[in-house]
This record gives C-alpha cells, sequence and structure tokens, in this order.
C-alpha cells in the first residue's frame, strides 16, 4: 500500500522542526516559562527517540501525537529525576499523564495558541532585540544554537550567552505566558513585527553558503508572520508585513543566476517571481488598508507590490514608488530609508538630481560601513557617463564589509566602468 | 537465498546534539534505507533494542552481573536488520549505503547460519 506511506513520509517531511515548536510551546506552558529550558530539553529527547525508533518500528500512524506523548513522559521523567519545583504540581502530573492521543495527523488546535503565546514570551519588549530574536528562533522556529549562529554569522557561543541571558530574565522578571492584554497590544505586537522582520531580512540578505538555514529564515519568517496576523490578537500591520514579506520572498530564486552570481531587480527573469507569492502579497496589501494607523510595513509592502506588479523593468511606476519613500521617510526618518530614496529619485528625476541629494547623506555615520552608499553614487556616475570615477566608487565599496557574492558583483562593476573610460580615452 | 544480520553500532547520546532539522534529515536517511530493502522484498526482520536498560551476565557459580558493555564503551548494539542477499559481497554491497555509517556508527554485517543446509551436508 504505498498510498498511505506517501502521505504519511511527506507529512514527517516538515514534522521534526514545526513539532519542536509547537512542542516546546505547549510544555513551556504546562511547566511554566521558568521551566523553558526543561521543556526544549524533554523535546530535544523526544525527537532524537523517534530518529533511533521509527526506522525500525516504522513511522507511527499520528507521528505528532506519537512526539506529544513521548515529550510529556519525558519532562515527567525531568521533573521527577531532577526534583524541580513546579507551582501547581499536581496539575501539571495530571496534564502530562494524559494517554496517547487517538491516531490523527495533526496536533490539537490548542498547540497552535501555545505557539502564539510562546512568540509573544519570546518577543517580550522587556528582552533586548538580539535575545528575543535568538529566542524566537531557537523556541518557536526549532533552530539549533549553531544554525542560528550560523544564520547570523556568529559564533554559537554568542548566540548560546543571548539564549541563557533571555531565560534568566524570563525567570527573574517572571515573564508570562500569555496573549498580550489589551493595553500592552500595541507594543507587544511591534516587537514580535520587528523581529519577525529582523529574521526575514537576515534570510535574504545576499549571503553565500549555508543557503538552506537563509532560505529556511525567509520562509520560517512569512509562516511566523502569517500566524501572528490570522490570530485574534492581529492587526492590520501584520496583514502589512505578511503582505511584504510575500513580495520579498516571491523574488528570492530570481535573486541569483545558475552561476549563483546575484542578479539586480532589474535584470531579473520576471518568469522566475513566484507568483502565488504575490498574489498572497497582494490578498494581505488590501486586508492590511483597514484601520487607522500607518505602518512602516504598509508603505514598504506598497513599494514592493509596485516592483511585483510591473511586467518588465521599464513599465515601474517610479514616481509611485518615490511618493511611497517620502511617507516612509516620514515614518522612519532612517539613513538607509534615505539612500533608498534616492535611488527612486534617480530614476524619476535623472541621476544627476539623486547625486545632488546624495551628497547630504555622504557623510552620515550610520552609513560609514555601508557598501551600497558608495556603490549607489558609482552606479549613478555611471549613468551620466563618469566611468572613470564611477570604477573609483566601486573600489571605495569593495573597501566597506559585504559578502561574497557582492564582493563579485562590485568587482565585475568596476571592471565594466574602468573598460568603458579606457574606451572613452581611445580616439577611435 | 542467504540470509544476513547487520547489527548496529553507535553512540545512543549522538543525536542530543542534532537540531530537528539535521534530525528530520537524518530521519529521511535512515527510513529511506529499510523502505528501499522493503520494496526489494529483501527485508525480514529489524527492530531496535531499548537504550540504557541492560546486564551482561558472566560465569555458573558465581554469576557475575555487569551493566553491559554500553557504559564503558562509546558504542552500542542499538538494533538489527536481516535481510536476503545473493553472497556476503551483495550484503556488504547492499550495507555500503546506510546512514548508520554517515553518522559515525559502526555497522556488523554477519551471515546467518542456514541450519536446514547444515544438517544436510552433515
Amino acid at each position: 500500500m504505498p498510498e498511505p506511506d506517501a502521505r504519511i513520509t511527506s507529512v514527517v517531511d516538515h514534522l521534526f522542526r514545526t513539532s519542536a515548536g509547537q512542542l516546546v510551546s505547549y510544555l513551556t506552558r504546562v511547566l511554566g516559562p521558568a521551566h523553558l529550558d526543561l521543556a526544549e530539553e524533554a523535546v530535544q529527547d523526544a525527537l532524537a527517540k523517534a530518529l533511533q525508533t521509527w526506522p525500525f518500528s516504522g513511522i507511527p500512524d499520528n507521528p505528532p501525537g506519537w512526539l506529544l506523548h513521548v515529550a510529556r513522559n519525558r519532562a515527567l521523567d525531568l521533573v521527577r529525576h531532577r526534583g524541580v519545583v513546579l507551582q501547581k504540581t499536581s496539575e501539571v502530573v495530571a496534564e502530562l499523564s494524559q494517554p496517547r492521543a487517538a491516531p490523527r495527523l495533526e496536533l490539537p488546535e490548542a498547540l497552535r495558541d501555545d505557539e502564539l503565546c510562546m512568540i509573544f514570551l519570546a518577543c517580550n519588549p522587556a528582552l533586548s532585540r538580539d535575545s528575543r530574536v535568538a529566542l524566537s528562533l531557537k523556541a518557536v522556529s526549532g533552530f539549533s544554537v549553531k544554525e542560528i549562529a550560523r544564520a547570523f554569522l556568529c559564533e554559537p557561543a554568542t548566540i548560546a550567552q543571548r539564549l541563557v541571558r533571555a531565560k534568566r530574565q524570563i525567570r527573574e522578571q517572571g515573564l508570562a505566558f500569555e496573549l498580550p492584554p489589551s493595553h500592552q497590544l500595541g507594543k507587544s505586537l511591534d516587537s514580535v513585527l520587528e523581529v519577525i522582520y529582523l529574521l526575514f531580512n537576515e534570510g535574504y540578505a545576499a549571503h553565500e553558503g549555508d543557503d538552506l538555514v537563509r532560505q529556511d529564515l525567509c520562509s520560517e519568517a512569512l509562516r511566523l508572520a502569517l500566524l501572528v496576523a490570522d490570530s485574534p490578537v492581529s492587526q492590520p500591520k501584520a496583514h502589512a508585513l505578511v503582505s511584504l514579506l510575500a513580495f520579498q520572498g516571491a523574488r528570492l530564486a530570481a535573486r541569483v543566476d545558475d552561476q549563483g552570481e546575484l542578479v539586480l531587480l532589474q535584470d531579473q527573469d520576471r518568469c522566475k517571481w513566484d507568483s502565488r507569492l504575490i498574489a498572497l502579497g497582494s490578498r494581505r496589501l488590501a486586508m492590511s488598508a483597514e484601520g487607522e494607523e500607518l505602518s512602516q510595513f504598509h508603505v514598504q509592502a506598497a513599494i514592493a507590490s509596485i516592483h511585483a506588479q510591473a511586467k518588465d523593468p521599464s513599465a515601474t511606476d517610479w514616481e509611485a514608488i518615490l511618493d511611497l519613500y517620502d511617507d516612509l521617510m516620514a515614518l522612519n526618518p532612517s539613513s538607509v530609508v534615505a539612500l533608498n530614496r534616492i535611488v527612486a529619485l534617480g530614476k524619476v528625476h535623472g541621476p544627476e538630481c539623486a547625486l545632488d541629494e546624495l551628497s547630504a547623506i555622504q557623510e552620515d555615520p550610520a552609513l560609514r560601513d555601508y557598501y551600497l552608499l558608495p556603490s549607489t553614487r558609482a552606479s549613478l556616475l555611471a549613468e551620466t557617463g563618469e566611468f572613470s570615477q564611477a570604477a573609483n566608487y566601486f573600489a571605495a565599496a569593495l573597501g566597506r564589509p559585504c559578502s561574497e557574492p557582492e564582493r563579485r558583483f562590485l568587482t565585475r562593476r568596476m571592471q565594466e566602468c574602468r573598460d568603458q573610460a579606457l574606451r572613452l580615452q581611445k580616439p577611435s | 537465498m542467504p540470509q544476513y544480520i547487520i547489527l548496529l553500532y553507535d553512540d545512543p547520546k549522538k543525536f542530543a546534539e542534532l537540531s530537528p532539522q539535521e534530525m528530520q534529515e537524518a530521519f529521511k536517511k535512515y527510513h529511506g534505507w529499510g523502505q528501499k530493502m522493503r520494496e526489494q522484498g529483501r527485508l525480514t526482520g529489524s527492530n531496535k533494542l531499548t537504550d540504557g536498560a541492560g546486564r551482561v551476565l558472566r560465569g555458573k557459580s558465581p554469576m557475575r552481573v555487569t551493566d553491559g558493555p554500553f557504559t564503558e564503551g562509546k558504542e552500542v548494539l542499538g538494533g538489527y536488520y536481516m535481510f536476503n542477499a545473493d553472497s556476503y559481497e551483495h550484503a556488504i554491497e547492499l550495507t555500503r549505503d546506510h546512514p548508520q555509517l554517515e553518522y559515525g556508527g559502526t555497522v556488523e554485517v554477519r551471515e546467518i547460519q542456514d541450519l536446514s543446509q547444515a544438517a544436510r551436508n552433515a
């Protein structure tokens, strides 16, 4: 009977990671947020047991139910063996001692609520931003310390430290495992959306190697954004974030060519854009239009939607994009937004105009290490025919931190500009 | 057709270090190997041994009972598969891509003595 088995195998395809987050969330609710470590350990052991048992026994009828049962038992063992002091021991023991659930392929709906509470706990505004990001990936998304470190290009010890600190804060400050009460919702939701946005950006950044981990970050960010947007504590800006991530995610496959080289938006093969994600982005952008608040996610999603709708680069409505960047500057007057606005300005009013404005942020300390500042100037100079100067600015961009694919891209552009400059010097 | 048994030895704690995603990938490989053998109609039995609980008995009087070799040794007999193959070489060939080897474990390949054959030859 190949059919049922194929069905189960496809369920199992994503089972370990999704179950990890859901089961850790569930056990954290049962044991209390102070025992998050214990919850993680019990779940890790349950997953390892599945890995060691299922190849021999075959996949059980209800894999998530099996994991839930084993994780409960393991948690109970750990509580007993370590003499863990719980708040309501008898209730916890009763909860963990439940018989195995009837065969069913999905975890109970209630676990999804636990997952949502876990997101809000991990993103509690009392925690530092770095801790929130690390804890969300670890406890909600089932990433290991090593995987988080790889994704954020830092040492595993650094991530481990952030997690320890976050868990200590949860214990010492008695942070609650609950959906935020309405008077705190705005701040809590902003914190959650910010973390999801950071996760996505980190995955989206054009780094080399570990492509799988990075794509996972993007799809995980989108999954979390959807979970929050479709929850009882959602607000229109959550739909705006889903929309933004869907539009950006749609272009992921087109951003790199077969040789692994970066492809700029204007040069991408638009057939490779994911039409289903673009449709999702459009639907959610419409849903985000309710209410009074205009968040920066609204504006960014709107910008992304204009790019997504353009059949080819020349059809891009740059004037609308420039207007939106003006809105974005009003909401979030950051140096990076200013730089992006100047790119749009160049498309609408020409490179000279953009170069003038660029001078105003040339010395901005926030952009000192940002390679896109000199490389934007270089591109604009090349458009005006100043190839020699453009080559110098590409060289300057290469002197700032960037990833290997970006480095190769800048080197290629620098060489092209040098060649152009030489050709223009020679009398023909 | 001759029958073979492969004995899988490994460190039972090794999977504790893997991330859920890495476990997922490991499981796919383990499951895939068993599935392949099943589809070829070769698999005649497989079992996992429980972790941790076990004793080794030695001698008669006095009998010595020790906590198995698994507490000292890093590698423990964790499970086995029995299957049909044309020859010992073929059995090795079929075992070569068992993920146990990729994940740092050891696999012992043994032929099961066909006792009816042995009796006839005697």
